[in-house]
């Protein structure tokens, strides 16, 4: 089985991320980089399929600007066979990432398309599903535990209320929930051979894929944060307040 | 053209999601269609169509639509969108599976999570754990979107009934096999609903001890239970109680956050609660930037005794 990881690279999770004065995007010139929480769950995924013999070979991808690398050598140092950067400058939505993938797919006849469940810069939660349209593959999303049984991929998703357990047939697309496994932690000596390990790079522009973006984005702005509130010295004081001022509680 | 809302059903009741759905679909003025896929799931097409205005509900009967899979939904939707200008449903677990796809196949975006809906197809979303809000402008022919639930007041029900129209079911999606599922059972009220919920961090310790101290609070309030990623992770409650950016979001009267730091990931999922109540050791816990009644305390003390006093 021959396996795809599709990484992307984000600001980290733990940068509370600012917008620009005039309001036209966010700002994020300089800020901490790396690579988006569920896909390191996604490639942790590949790494252990391989390390059981169910697959013999994992790609990761990342598609955008040649700054991607550092994410694809986080992935190399992880373990995985080879490193993909499709390359461009354009803002990449979801249904371009789909179309870009989709080329991919063409060129390398994975059995298998990892993704995270979402990216938490745009968090939107759709490429997986998409790129399951375009290739018309069946499709396991949030899933927290994967499973190879006489060659169908027995998957556990995370949905509302519980959980739901399908089987796909290869190929197949799944996403990756945060529950699905722990990523490994990678070592400083792997790091730096994956330095010398060779990125394949691919202008997107050569796939004759429509990138355009669908969605024109007008303005960013921050939420009005919640009115301060005040600290009370007892569950006395507490229930007055829930009581008397708010009416929350009978 | 017309509005199509994807209904997410058990089989018996409508979600009330979708009465919210459809006091998005109005922003439109156009006919708004409810579809109904399900295994003869007519009570619940009966349902969407006493829902007031509601103009005709599409029912979808398939034995296979006892346990809907994404592949078959999205089929069904794309077999019938030519009618459509919008297809939208409440975000869920449910929709997000459905409409990346069904957006795909009809080579549209789509846009998740709609809290504000503008005029010329303009929407407003968070990105970032909720920390931006983007304003965004469509350029598609075909709008499909998922709406904050809680950001749009619930459609009532009216005496009166739409007509409900049957159509045709394309083939099962050969490939997908659903083997089964597992709901949480509990007596609680359901916690995208819930009035008031009760929340607790790593900080409970252990399941037995989740149990023991939120238990009796959430069933003296009438509240749902809720959870932080790091409780569910460490196994001290079910991974379907996480609220926040992958998990839950909740908006309701009143949330009452039991050891729990208040990172941006989890506050995501509470923070348009009317009243955040946070009980906390740490008098620096961000917790408290977002609570409007912070109690500075031991929980294992503090719970125990607001229970009581209840
Ligand atoms: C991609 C990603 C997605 C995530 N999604 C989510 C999500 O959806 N939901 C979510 O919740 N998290 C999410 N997280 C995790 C999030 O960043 C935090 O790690 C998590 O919310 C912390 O949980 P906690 O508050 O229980 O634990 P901690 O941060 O460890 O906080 C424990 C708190 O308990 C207090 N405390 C300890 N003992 C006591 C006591 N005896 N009495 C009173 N107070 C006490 C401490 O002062 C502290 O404030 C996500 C993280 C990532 C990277
Ligand atoms: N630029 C990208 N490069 C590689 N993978 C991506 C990219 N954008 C999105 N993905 C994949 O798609 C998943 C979901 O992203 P999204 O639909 O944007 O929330 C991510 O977790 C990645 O696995």
């Amino acid at each position: 089985m021959k396996i795809i990881v599709a990484i992307k690279r984000v600001v980290d999770y733990n940068i509370k991320v600012r917008i620009k004065a005039d309001g036209s995007n966010v700002d994020i010139d300089g800020v901490k980089m790396g690579i988006n929480p569920f896909d390191e769950n996604a490639i942790e995924e590949a790494l252990r399929l391989k390390e059981k013999g169910v697959a013999t070979e994992v790609v990761a991808i990342s598609l955008g600007t040649s700054a991607n690398q550092d994410v694809l050598r986080h992935a190399l140092a992880m373990g995985v066979d080879r490193a993909v950067l499709l390359e461009t400058d354009a803002e990449l939505q979801p249904l371009a990432v789909a179309k870009l993938l989709k080329a991919l797919v063409s060129r390398e006849q994975p059995d298998l398309i990892l993704l995270g469940k979402q990216a938490i810069d745009d968090d939107a939660g759709q490429t997986g599903q998409m790129l399951a349209a375009l290739l018309n593959y069946p499709q396991a999303t949030f899933v927290s535990k994967l499973e190879l049984s006489a060659n169908e991929l027995i998957s556990i998703r995370e949905v509302d209320g519980g959980t739901e357990t399908i089987a796909l047939t290869l190929p197949a697309v799944v996403t990756a929930d945060l529950r699905l496994n722990n990523p490994r932690f990678v070592k400083l000596p792997n790091l730096m051979m994956a330095r010398k390990k060779p990125i394949e790079t691919i202008q997107a522009s050569e796939l004759n894929v429509d990138l355009n973006p669908r969605l024109q984005l007008i303005r960013v702005s921050e939420p009005a944060a919640r009115k301060a509130g005040i600290k009370v010295g007892s569950i006395e004081e507490l229930l007055t307040k829930l009581r008397a001022h708010e009416g929350v509680l009978a | 053209m017309r509005i199509l809302i994807l209904a997410e059903h058990d089989g018996q009741q409508l979600n009330p999601s979708v009465l919210q759905a459809v006091t998005a679909a109005k922003t439109w003025n156009l006919p708004i269609h409810i579809l109904v896929a399900g295994n003869d799931a007519n009570k619940v097409a009966e349902s969407a169509a006493s829902i007031e205005g509601v103009e005709r509900v599409i029912q979808a009967n398939a034995a296979h639509f006892a346990h809907p899979l994404a592949e078959d939904i999205a089929n069904l939707i794309t077999s019938i969108s030519a009618d459509y200008a919008v297809i939208l449903a409440a975000h869920a677990s449910f929709s997000r599976n459905i409409l990346p796809r069904v957006a795909a196949t009809l080579d549209v975006a789509m846009i998740s999570d709609v809290l504000e809906i503008h005029a010329n197809n303009t929407y407003v979303r968070a990105i970032y754990a909720g920390n931006i809000l983007t304003t965004v402008q469509s350029t598609d022919s075909v709008q499909v979107l998922s709406i904050h639930g809680s950001k749009f007041s619930a459609a009532s029900f009216t005496t009166t009934s739409a007509e409900i129209v049957n159509v045709a079911v394309p083939a099962a999606f050969s490939q997908t096999r659903w083997i089964s599922e597992v709901r949480s059972e509990s007596d609680r009220p359901a916690l995208g609903s819930a009035k008031i919920v009760v929340s607790g961090g790593r900080s409970l310790g252990s399941a037995e001890r989740f149990e023991q101290v939120l238990s009796p609070l959430a069933t003296k309030l009438g509240a749902a239970l809720g959870a932080t990623r790091a409780a569910v992770d460490a196994g001290f409650a079910p991974n379907d109680i996480q609220v926040g950016q992958t998990g839950v979001v909740v908006a309701p009267e009143l949330y009452i956050a039991v050891g729990v730091s208040g990172a941006v990931q989890h506050t995501y999922g509470m923070k348009d609660s009317r009243i955040v109540v946070a009980i906390n050791e740490d008098p620096d816990a961000p917790i408290f930037q977002v609570a409007d009644y912070g109690l500075v305390a031991d929980l294992f003390e503090a719970v125990p005794a607001l229970t009581a006093a209840i």
